[in-house]
């Protein structure tokens, strides 16, 4: 594998990317809609921007995606 | 209920991150305690938008980031401020049988680093993507906040990407992204 790739994803930014406090701010009711099912990413689309591209962010989503479905019977 | 998801949630990153026993346990109850101190002092900000569970559980998942950015901060392996820029290739994934193709590349990522970023753009691209220093450690030793150091390196990325475009290095922007 040559190094383009994924120098190439890493750099690219994304204008509809809210930012980390935007995201957290909102975090719980993006991960409650992606949780039901529901089309988190159309509703939210800068937050799912964001969340692909900040991996400590990302990791929060994922922690708090687990955290919802672990609670569920 | 703010423990048990501090536990969960710690031991999903702990074997990643090599945090075990009761450190990592000690870690969990630090988080849920600052979690109810959170939630308590931001009970009126909660608009109903959600469960408030789901409202609740999300300051535990920020205190257990914060907590193993600090824990991460205070391990004597990560440095900040070293410059070795052979790995950075390697930080991408490029394969040293292949430094012919790739070597311009990072060559000219180099000198846009050096003649395209601020001093502190510079200092965060160094840390986080040469260093690999984890962002949420690097926030806890420059007494920042992440959406700051985000925007910093946001910024960096996309200078960067610019000045590898106009190079001739990268191909030109897709819808969406630049």
């Amino acid at each position: 594998m040559n190094g383009w790739p994924a120098l190439d994803r890493f750099l690219r930014t994304d204008p509809r990317d809210v930012g980390c406090a935007e995201a957290m701010e909102m975090l719980h009711v993006y991960a409650e809609l992606m949780a039901a099912g529901e089309p988190a990413e159309e509703r939210y689309p800068g937050i799912a921007a964001h969340l692909q591209a900040c991996g400590p962010c990302g990791e929060d989503f994922a922690g708090l995606l687990a955290a919802i479905r672990g609670e569920t019977p | 209920m703010l423990v048990r998801t501090a536990r969960r949630e710690a031991a999903r990153r702990g074997p990643r991150l090599r945090i075990t026993g009761p450190e990592l346990d000690d870690l969990a109850y630090q988080a849920a305690a600052d979690a109810l101190v959170a939630i308590t002092g931001k009970i009126g900000q909660f608009r109903g938008k959600s469960r408030f569970t789901t409202w609740a559980y999300k300051f535990v998942i920020f205190e257990v980031s914060a907590k193993i950015g600090r824990h991460f901060w205070r391990h004597p392996a990560v440095r900040l401020d070293a410059e070795d820029w052979s790995r950075l290739p390697g930080r991408f994934g490029a394969d040293p049988a292949h430094q012919a193709e790739w070597g311009d590349l990072f060559a000219a990522l180099r000198r846009a680093v050096a003649s395209e970023l601020t001093p502190r753009q510079r200092e965060v691209f160094v840390a986080i993507v040469l260093n690999a220093v984890p962002l949420d450690t690097l926030v806890a030793h420059l007494g920042s906040n992440r959406n700051a150091i985000y925007q910093i390196l946001f910024e960096a990325r996309r200078k960067l990407r610019a000045a590898l475009v106009a190079g001739g290095y990268l191909g030109h922007d897709t819808a969406g992204c630049s």
